[in-house]
C-alpha cells in the first residue's frame, strides 16, 4: 500500500497534468463532483419528501409542514452550537446535559420566586431564564476550558460532562419534574404568536440571523473554521487558538440552553429527563448537512435543513404509523450513511488534489 | 568508480511508466553496482518515487525492463521483488509501535508450523539481524519507545532480512537528527562494504558527498545524466536537475544592509538550540544552513514564538520580544513561513483567498464600509497578492488542495505579504516545488531585500543557502559554529562545518 501511495504523491506532484485529467469528466465523475459540491441532503430530503408523501396523505399539508417547522426548532438551535464544536474539530456530547440542567435551574428559580412573590412573575421569568442560560455558560466554560487548557479530548470531557450535568440535575430535582412555574413562560415562550409566526420560531430565525451573520462577517467567525482546519496553522498566523475553543464550547452551550429555555416552557415544567437523543440527533444533523468532522468545513444555512430534515423524518415515520423503536434505528443508519459520504467526499477531495 | 565490473547488480532498460494521460517516467536507464551507492536526484514530480515503485514491484512498468543480477525479472509484487533481494524503506515507517523490534522484523513472514509463532527462534534471529549490520538495540524493546533514527534502523534491518542484495533508502534523513544522520551514514557504509547495492534518493547536497558514488539525475520523468558523486559541484548537480543554469535560478541580489532588525543574544530552548548568537539587518539575505536538527529552524521559531526560550534574549526593532507570541510578532512586523506547508501553513480546507488573508481579517482592507468582514474586499486583496506572488488570480477562490506545492508555497508568500513586515523568515521556502515558481520566489525575496526588508533563508537546499544569501550562519548540535560573508560563502567552507569531523569533508577536491 505505501508503494502505491508514492507513487501517487509523485504523479499529482507533478505540475497540474492531474487537474487535466480531472477535468475530462465522464458521467460518472459528473455524477461524484455534484455529490461533492451539494453534499447528500437535497438528495435525502427529496428522497424523504417523496416517500412520505406517498406514504402519509397529511404529510404535504400547510398544517403539518408549519407544525414540523415549529418542531424543528429546539433541533436546529443545538445543531448550531453543535456545527461550531464539529467546525473547530471536535463535538459536544454534553448539550442534552446542558437543555436538562437549564430547564430544572430555570425551573426552580423561577417557582421558588413565583412561590414567594407570586405578584412578580416577570421578574422571576427573566431571573429564570438568565440563571438557566448562567448554568448553561458554565457547562461551556468546563467544556472549553478541559478542552483548550488541558488537552481533554472533546470526547472524553463532553461525555464526563454530560454525566456529571445530568446528576446535578437529578439530585437538585430528586427525580421529580419542576412545577410551579408562571403560567406566562409557556404562555408566550412556548404557545405564543407574534403576527401569526410561533415565537419559538421567531427566537430562532433571530439567532440563526446573528449566528449566521457572525460566522461569516467577523474575523473571530472566521477563527473557528482556521482552528478546526489546522489548528498549527491558525496559531501561527496569530490566532489565540485556545481562546477560540474556549468559546466554541461555550457558545454551542448558550445555544443548547436557549433550546433548553424554549423546550421548558413548551412542556410547563423543568424536566432533567429531557435531551437523552439530542447530542446525537444534532451530530446527525451537521453531518447530513455537510459538516466536516475533521473539522474546519461547515454551513450554518445547511445545519439548519438538517436539523429540519431530522425532525422531517420522525414526523414523517409518525404520520406513516411507524414505532420509535424504529425510529431510532432510522436515525442510528441516517448518522452512519452521512458520515460514510463524508469519508467519500473527503477522499475523493483530497486524491484530486 | 567508472571501471565498472561486467554484471552490474540491477540494470534498468528504457524504463516507462505510463498513466492515463501522464508520462511518469519515460526511457530511463541506468546501472546499480554491487557495492555501490547509488543516489536519485531530482525534483518533486521528476519520477524518483515512480522509478522505485516499479524496482520494488509495487507497480508495472508499461515499458523497458528490469534486470537483476544478470536475469531480466518481471516483478509482480513487492513480495516478489523483496524474494530477489530488493528491498525499500520509505519515509513512512511500516512498523508496529506497539510491538516489540523483534515482532516487528518479522511480522510479514509466514509463521511456523500451526500457525504459531516461536518466540525464542524469533528473538535468536532479530538478534542474529541486528549484529550482522551492527546495530545494538534491545530486541525486546517496543519500537514506540525507540527513537525515530533507531525505528529507522529497525526498518533497515526488516528490509534487510530476506537477504537483501539491493536496499532502496528514500529520503531517510528527513526527519533524523545530525547525530542519528551520522549513525545511518555508518550503517550505509557498513552494508556497501558486505556488497549491498544501494539507491539513494535524496537532494541534500552534504548527504551526496558523503556516502554518494554516482548521480543519476532526473528530471519531468526522464533520464538526463549520471555523474560521479565526488567530482560533481552542487552548481552543476542543480544546473541539470532543474535544466537551467544557476545564475538563471539565483537573481543577484543587491546588499545594501541597513540598521539592525532582529538581534539573538545567546539564547537557548528547550528543542534542543544553545547558545546561539546573531543579527540579521535590514535589506540583507541571511542564510540558514546545517544538518536537519542542529537547531536552524528552532532558533528562528523560537523567535517568532513557537518555541520556548530558556535562557538569553532576543531583541526585535529595538524592543525585547524574548518568548513573545506569534500573534505579538506577526503585530511587530515579523513573518514566518514554515517549512511544513500542509502541516504547517495552510488551511487546506480554505480556498487561497481565506488562506492569504488569514492574519490580515482585522485589518480595514479586508472589511465593508460598515466594518464588517466582506468576501468582495477580500477577494480584491487576494487578487492583488496573487499577481504579486505570481499566482493566477483565477485561483483565488480555488481550494489550496487542489493546487500544486508550488501554487500553495507561493500562496503562504501572499499571506506573509498581505500586511507590511520588516523581516521575513523563510523555513525551507523552496521545497518541494517546481523550478519555474523557485526562480518566481526568489526574484520575490530580491525585491523584499532590496525595497528594505530583512530575509533569512533557513535551508537544507544548499546552493539555495548558498546562491541567495548575504551571510550564512552555519548551526551544528543546537549552536552557531561559523558565520560566512560575502566571497567566503563557499560550498567547501560551508560544507566543512555541517559535521563535527570537518576535515574529512574538506580532502574531497
Amino acid at each position: 500500500m505505501k508503494e502505491i501511495f508514492s507513487v501517487n504523491r509523485d504523479v499529482n506532484g507533478s505540475t497540474g497534468t492531474s487537474h487535466e485529467a480531472h477535468e475530462e469528466a465522464t458521467d460518472a465523475n459528473r455524477l461524484i463532483a455534484f455529490f461533492v459540491r451539494v453534499g447528500v441532503l437535497p438528495v435525502m430530503l427529496v428522497a424523504a419528501i417523496v416517500i412520505f408523501a406517498t406514504m402519509s396523505s397529511q404529510f404535504l399539508t400547510v398544517e403539518n409542514i408549519v407544525n414540523l417547522l415549529r418542531q424543528s426548532v429546539y433541533l436546529i438551535l443545538i445543531a448550531l452550537g453543535q456545527m461550531l464544536a464539529l467546525v473547530t474539530g471536535g463535538f459536544d456530547l454534553s448539550v442534552g446535559t446542558t437543555v436538562a440542567l437549564t430547564s430544572v435551574v430555570s425551573g426552580l428559580v423561577m417557582s421558588s420566586i413565583v412561590a414567594v412573590h407570586p405578584e412578580l412573575a416577570g421578574v422571576a421569568i427573566a431571573v429564570g431564564c438568565l440563571a438557566g442560560v448562567a448554568a448553561g455558560v458554565l457547562v461551556g466554560l468546563v467544556n472549553g476550558f478541559g478542552i483548550s487548557r488541558f488537552g481533554v479530548s472533546p470526547f472524553i470531557m463532553t461525555m464526563g460532562v454530560q454525566s456529571i450535568g445530568f446528576g446535578i440535575a437529578l439530585f437538585m430535582t430528586g427525580g421529580v419534574p419542576v412545577s410551579g412555574m408562571p403560567s406566562g413562560f409557556g404562555e408566550f415562550f412556548g404557545f405564543g404568536s407574534i403576527l401569526g409566526f410561533p415565537v419559538p420560531l421567531l427566537i430562532t430565525l433571530v439567532i440563526f440571523a446573528v449566528f449566521s451573520f457572525a460566522l461569516n462577517r467577523t474575523a473571530v467567525g472566521r477563527y473557528f473554521f482556521a482552528v478546526g482546519g489546522n489548528a498549527k496553522a491558525a496559531a501561527l498566523s496569530g490566532i489565540d487558538t485556545k481562546a477560540i475553543l474556549l468559546m466554541t464550547y461555550v457558545v454551542c452551550a448558550v445555544l443548547a440552553s436557549i433550546s433548553g429555555l424554549l423546550t421548558t416552557a413548551r412542556i410547563s415544567s423543568g424536566e432533567a429527563n429531557i435531551g437523552g437523543a439530542l447530542a446525537l440527533e444534532s451530530i446527525a444533523a451537521c453531518v447530513i448537512a455537510g459538516v466536516s468532522l475533521r473539522g474546519g468545513i461547515g454551513r450554518a444555512g445547511h445545519v439548519v435543513l438538517g436539523a429540519i430534515f431530522i425532525r422531517l423524518v420522525q414526523n414523517g415515520m409518525n404520520l406513516a404509523e411507524i414505532g420509535s423503536y424504529l425510529q431510532t434505528v432510522v436515525l442510528g443508519v441516517l448518522l452512519i450513511v452521512a458520515v460514510i459520504a463524508d469519508q467519500l467526499k473527503h477522499k475523493y477531495v483530497t486524491s484530486a488534489s | 568508480m567508472t571501471d565498472a565490473p561486467p554484471i552490474p547488480l540491477l540494470e534498468l532498460k528504457s524504463l516507462s511508466k505510463q498513466y492515463p494521460g501522464v508520462a511518469a517516467l519515460r526511457d530511463v536507464s541506468l546501472s546499480v553496482m554491487r557495492a555501490e551507492v547509488h543516489v536519485l536526484f531530482g525534483e518533486n514530480g521528476a519520477g524518483k518515487s515512480t522509478l522505485i515503485s516499479l524496482v520494488t514491484g509495487a507497480q508495472e512498468p508499461t515499458g523497458g525492463m528490469i534486470v537483476f543480477e544478470g536475469q531480466v525479472v518481471t516483478l509482480k509484487s513487492v513480495r516478489e521483488a523483496r524474494r530477489l533481494g530488493i528491498s525499500a524503506v520509505f519515509q513512512e515507517f511500516s512498523l508496529v509501535p506497539t510491538m516489540t523490534v523483534a515482532e516487528n522484523l518479522f511480522l510479514g513472514d509466514k509463521p511456523a508450523a500451526y500457525g504459531m509463532v516461536n518466540r525464542k527462534d524469533q528473538r535468536r534471529r532479530a538478534r542474529a539481524l541486528l549484529e550482522q549490520i551492527g546495530f545494538d538495540i534491545h530486541v525486546d524493546a517496543l519500537v514506540e519507545t525507540l527513537t525515530r533514527a533507531q525505528q529507522q534502523m529497525v526498518e533497515i534491518a526488516k528490509a534487510l532480512h530476506a537477504n537483501a542484495k539491493l536496499l532502496i533508502l528514500d529520503e531517510p534523513t528527513a526527519s533524523l537528527s545530525d547525530r542519528e544522520t551520522e549513525r545511518l551514514f555508518e550503517i550505509v557504509g557498513k552494508l556497501k562494504s558486505q556488497g549491498v547495492g544501494i539507491i539513494y534518493i535524496t537532494h541534500r547536497m552534504q548527504e551526496i558527498r558523503r556516502i554518494g558514488d554516482r548521480i543519476t539525475v532526473l528530471r519531468d520523468g526522464s533520464y538526463i545524466a549520471t555523474v560521479d558523486a565526488q567530482t560533481t559541484s552542487s552548481d552543476e548537480l542543480v544546473s541539470l536537475m532543474v535544466g537551467r543554469t544557476i545564475s538563471e535560478i539565483f537573481p543577484r541580489i543587491a546588499y545594501d544592509p541597513s540598521d539592525v532588525l532582529l538581534e539573538i543574544d545567546r539564547i537557548s530552548t528547550a528543542s534542543g538550540v544553545k547558545d546561539a548568537t546573531l543579527y540579521v539587518r535590514r535589506g540583507e539575505v541571511v542564510g540558514l544552513a546545517g544538518l536537519v536538527g542542529c537547531g536552524k529552524s528552532e532558533v528562528m521559531r523560537a523567535t517568532f514564538g513557537v518555541e520556548k526560550v530558556t535562557r538569553g534574549r532576543i531583541r526585535f526593532l529595538g524592543k525585547d520580544t524574548t518568548n513573545a507570541t506569534p500573534k505579538t510578532m506577526l503585530k511587530a512586523g515579523l513573518f514566518y513561513l514554515p517549512s511544513d506547508r500542509r502541516a504547517e501553513g495552510l488551511v487546506m480546507s480554505f480556498p487561497s483567498r481565506s488562506n492569504m488573508t488569514l492574519s490580515a481579517l482585522r485589518a480595514k482592507e479586508q472589511r465593508s464600509k460598515a466594518g464588517w468582514l466582506s468576501t468582495s474586499a477580500e477577494r480584491r486583496t487576494a487578487q492583488r497578492l496573487a499577481s504579486r506572488v505570481g499566482l493566477a488570480p483565477g485561483n483565488v477562490e480555488r481550494s489550496v488542495s487542489q493546487l500544486s506545492g508550488g501554487n500553495q508555497q507561493k500562496v503562504i508568500f501572499g499571506k506573509g505579504l498581505a500586511q507590511p513586515h520588516q523581516l521575513f523568515v523563510l523555513d525551507e521556502p523552496t521545497v518541494g516545488v517546481d523550478v519555474g515558481t523557485r526562480s518566481a520566489l526568489y526574484t520575490l525575496i530580491k525585491s523584499l531585500a532590496e525595497s528594505g526588508a530583512g530575509i533569512v533563508v533557513i535551508s537544507s537546499d544548499l546552493p539555495e543557502v548558498l546562491n541567495l544569501s548575504h551571510r550564512v550562519y552555519v548551526m551544528r548540535g543546537g549552536r552557531v559554529a561559523a558565520e560566512f560573508s560575502g566571497e567566503h560563502i563557499r560550498e567547501d567552507a560551508v560544507l566543512s562545518q555541517f559535521f563535527e569531523t570537518g576535515a574529512e569533508v574538506e580532502a574531497t577536491p
